[in-house]
């Protein structure tokens, strides 16, 4: 229990902290030791969830089970290991004059703000609280993508605070609804919001009260997913905003998000009694699939274009969760590792490459391998893994989902297998001439440390040739929870 | 079942509910700034009436804090907030000329239908003024959310917004007796960050764009 609480806890001081001495030139140093910290932490309570089972706390406010605590671990590592990269990036940025002390100080506060709203999303009981940490991340991120104030920053601020805010309304909307049926089942309970009270009498909840609820979470919730067609401010929010947040944003939020709707859609299967959740899901999951593969052709932002990436992969994960059964939820549940570690992998060395070519312009960003060998090799093989090719870990998941929608829906492999074709020429066909082209005269290698993208790179390709017992035994568990019944 | 056939109670919830949905359709009219920020300061109050008198009936005072709440932030500081924004970006005078309103306005008019027709499944599991409560309060969000599509500057945008969020709290208050404190404490959190961080926007476009007219945020395209 003292291991959750510290995980919560380290982060809100990481916050206070740097928001006094973040602009010290130590500040990125701090940032890592806070960030290193949590995951500690983290690795304690996953290691306690793993010998004990679910924990509640004393005042039922946080419940961490096998579904959420991998999710938990995967943020603080993904977190610490972008705090790696931020270090010297963000003192680059301060260099060249692109942010002041007091935008700095700013950046490390939000990025440990961050990193708590996202782990008390994660950890939290209450449906209530879920909402407000998740509308939390977007009140502390949105003030980074605008970080640089450059009228196209503040562009896409202001569209991810609009769409955002608009969004997650319908999701409190939504969550007001489902107390509302809860009320009836158990009238004036104080804790008829808590998601473990919920999901024991799921089955007692009035339909019609829930599908109308779904219907709000799923808009609202989607719309952080990124699920077309609400997912107009992702691409503006990740090609503005400085790179460490682009990779946090694709590899933690995007995921929290979609963890929410899954947690709901365990509450309304039982109630319903059918599959009217996971079809809606499907829907959305392929249509944000389809189009975002077409949509990658168009970029001419690299980062702009991995984030199109990111809704492509954010889609196929909700639709797998919509499909159901156990071999699909266990594909998605891994995706959701792989995609992250690779995601966020890919955007640190994007910011690397940037820094390089000394722009984010897919035109202007040449000949990589040959300026900078060790930054050209892990964005080529980063493209490569989160295509989809073996041995990597993406694969693997892409791979067991296909599987599972061949079993049940054999139909709608066309269009997801078409939609992968596309996606991976989408990708190659702008990553190729960035990797292997003739870099322009006067190109110079920067300093980068690769080691986090690397240690990301091997992670997925373990996952890829050989899932650890342990993780395989964690992922079943979630299975189980979710749909109840394990694939082991 | 007529109207005077409920107790006073709920005859004045619905009262209130008619009146919070008339000032939604009032800002979405309104094409003068401060008369449209003193409008929703209107609509807090009524909102706060609403929360206090379903705390005083049902007997649940942590809805009296959360009454407060709205009282202070709704009708008090973001309110006060805005205006002050409004005379230091000196645009007190600005009039906003909103295209077709007529057509806006039939088309607030179908939202709220379309909230009764949501809200069927639930009126049949209800007591009476839940019935009609449920439905406003979503024609209230909904509105607030055409609010936001159809106006072009962004005080008029934050506006519609946090309207929208008052439809939420109205959705609580009167279908469930407000959320549990904690989460009433976080969403009371969350409006306030974001009312502060609104303020900060405003001068972040006007610097970057020179202008507070969003639709001059047009840079970022899908296709170029």
């Amino acid at each position: 229990m003292s291991a959750l609480y510290l995980t919560l806890v380290l982060p809100l001081f990481g916050t206070l902290l740097l928001s006094l001495i973040g602009h010290w030139r130590s500040a990125g140093a701090i940032n890592l030791a806070i960030c290193t910290a949590t995951f500690v932490t983290s690795l304690l309570l996953a290691i306690d969830v793993f010998n004990q089972g679910p924990l509640l706390s004393p005042d039922k406010m946080f419940y961490v089970d096998a579904f959420n605590v991998y999710l938990i671990l995967l943020n603080a590592f993904v977190g610490m290991t972008t705090a790696v990269f931020s270090g010297p990036y963000m003192a680059h940025e301060l260099e060249i004059g692109r942010v002041d002390d007091q935008r700095m100080r700013l950046y490390y506060s939000m990025y440990q703000g961050f990193l708590l709203t996202m782990l008390v999303a994660l950890s939290t009981n209450n449906l209530g609280l879920l909402w407000v940490a998740v509308e939390g991340a977007t009140l502390a991120t949105v003030l980074l993508v605008s970080l640089y104030r450059t009228p196209e920053s503040i562009e896409a601020g202001w569209k991810y605070f609009m769409i955002c805010g608009v969004g997650i309304a319908q999701a409190l909307f939504g969550t007001v609804l489902i107390y509302f049926a809860a009320e009836r089942v158990l009238p004036g309970s104080e804790e008829s919001l808590l998601w473990s009270v919920l999901h024991q009498h799921a089955t007692e909840l009035e339909p019609a009260v829930l599908t109308l609820a779904f219907v709000f979470l799923l808009v609202g919730y989607g719309t952080k997913i990124g699920l077309v067609p609400l997912h107009n401010w992702l691409p503006d929010a990740h090609s503005e905003g400085p790179t460490p947040m682009s990779a946090i944003l694709s590899g933690l939020l995007l995921n929290v998000a979609l963890y929410a709707v899954v947690r709901f859609k365990m509450l309304i299967d039982p109630a319903l009694g059918s599959n009217l959740a996971g079809n809606m899901m499907m829907g959305f999951g392929l249509l944000s699939f389809v189009v975002a593969s077409l949509l990658l052709h168009r970029q001419r932002d690299v980062k702009r274009m991995f984030s199109y990436s990111s809704i492509e992969h954010m889609g196929l994960m909700t639709f797998a969760f919509g499909i159901g059964g156990p071999l699909a939820t266990f594909g998605a549940l891994l995706h959701m590792i792989v995609h992250s570690l690779t995601k966020s992998a890919i955007f640190i060395t994007v910011g690397h490459a940037a820094h390089v070519a000394g722009t984010q312009s897919i035109d202007k960003i040449r000949g990589l391998i040959r300026t900078q060998p060790a930054v050209g090799w892990c964005f080529l093989l980063g493209t490569v893994a989160i295509a989809g090719f073996p041995p990597f870990g993406v694969f693997t998941s892409e791979f067991l989902l296909f599987t599972a929608t061949i079993k049940s829906w054999p139909w709608l492999v066309i269009p997801l297998l078409c939609s992968l074709g596309i996606a991976f020429a989408g990708l190659f066909r702008h990553v190729q001439p960035m990797v292997f082209g003739e870099p322009p005269a006067g190109q110079v290698a920067v300093k980068a440390n690769m080691w986090p993208v690397i240690l990301h790179l091997l992670l997925v390709l373990w996952l890829g040739i050989a899932i650890p017992g342990v993780l395989a035994s964690w992922i079943d568990q979630a299975t189980t929870m979710v749909v109840g019944k394990g694939l082991l | 079942m007529q109207m005077a056939a409920l107790p006073l109670s709920e005859q004045m919830i619905l009262t209130l509910a008619a009146l919070i949905l008339f000032t939604s359709f009032l800002l979405l009219a309104q094409t003068r700034i401060v008369t449209l920020i003193h409008t929703f300061a209107w609509q807090g109050a009524l909102l706060f009436f609403a929360t206090v008198l379903v705390a005083i009936v049902s007997g649940r005072h942590h809805l009296l804090i959360s009454a407060g709440l709205t009282l202070a932030l709704k009708v008090f500081f973001i309110p006060w907030q805005l205006r002050r924004l409004v005379v230091r970006l000196d645009i007190r005078r600005d009039v906003e000329t909103v295209g077709s309103s007529s057509l806006i306005m039939i088309g607030a008019g179908a939202l709220v239908l379309f909230s009764y027709y949501v809200a069927l499944p639930i009126r049949e599991l209800s007591m009476l003024s839940t019935r009609n409560t449920i439905a406003i309060s979503l024609a209230v969000i909904l509105i607030g959310m055409l609010m936001i599509i159809t106006r072009r500057k962004a005080v008029a945008q934050v506006i519609g917004f946090m309207s929208m969020e008052n439809g939420l709290m109205f959705a609580a208050v009167s279908a469930t007796y407000g959320m549990p404190m904690v989460v009433e404490l976080g969403v009371a959190f969350d409006v306030l960050v974001a009312a502060i961080l609104f303020g900060v926007f405003f001068f972040q476009i006007r610097n970057g764009i020179g202008s507070l007219n969003v639709d001059h945020l047009n840079r970022l395209n899908e296709v170029d």
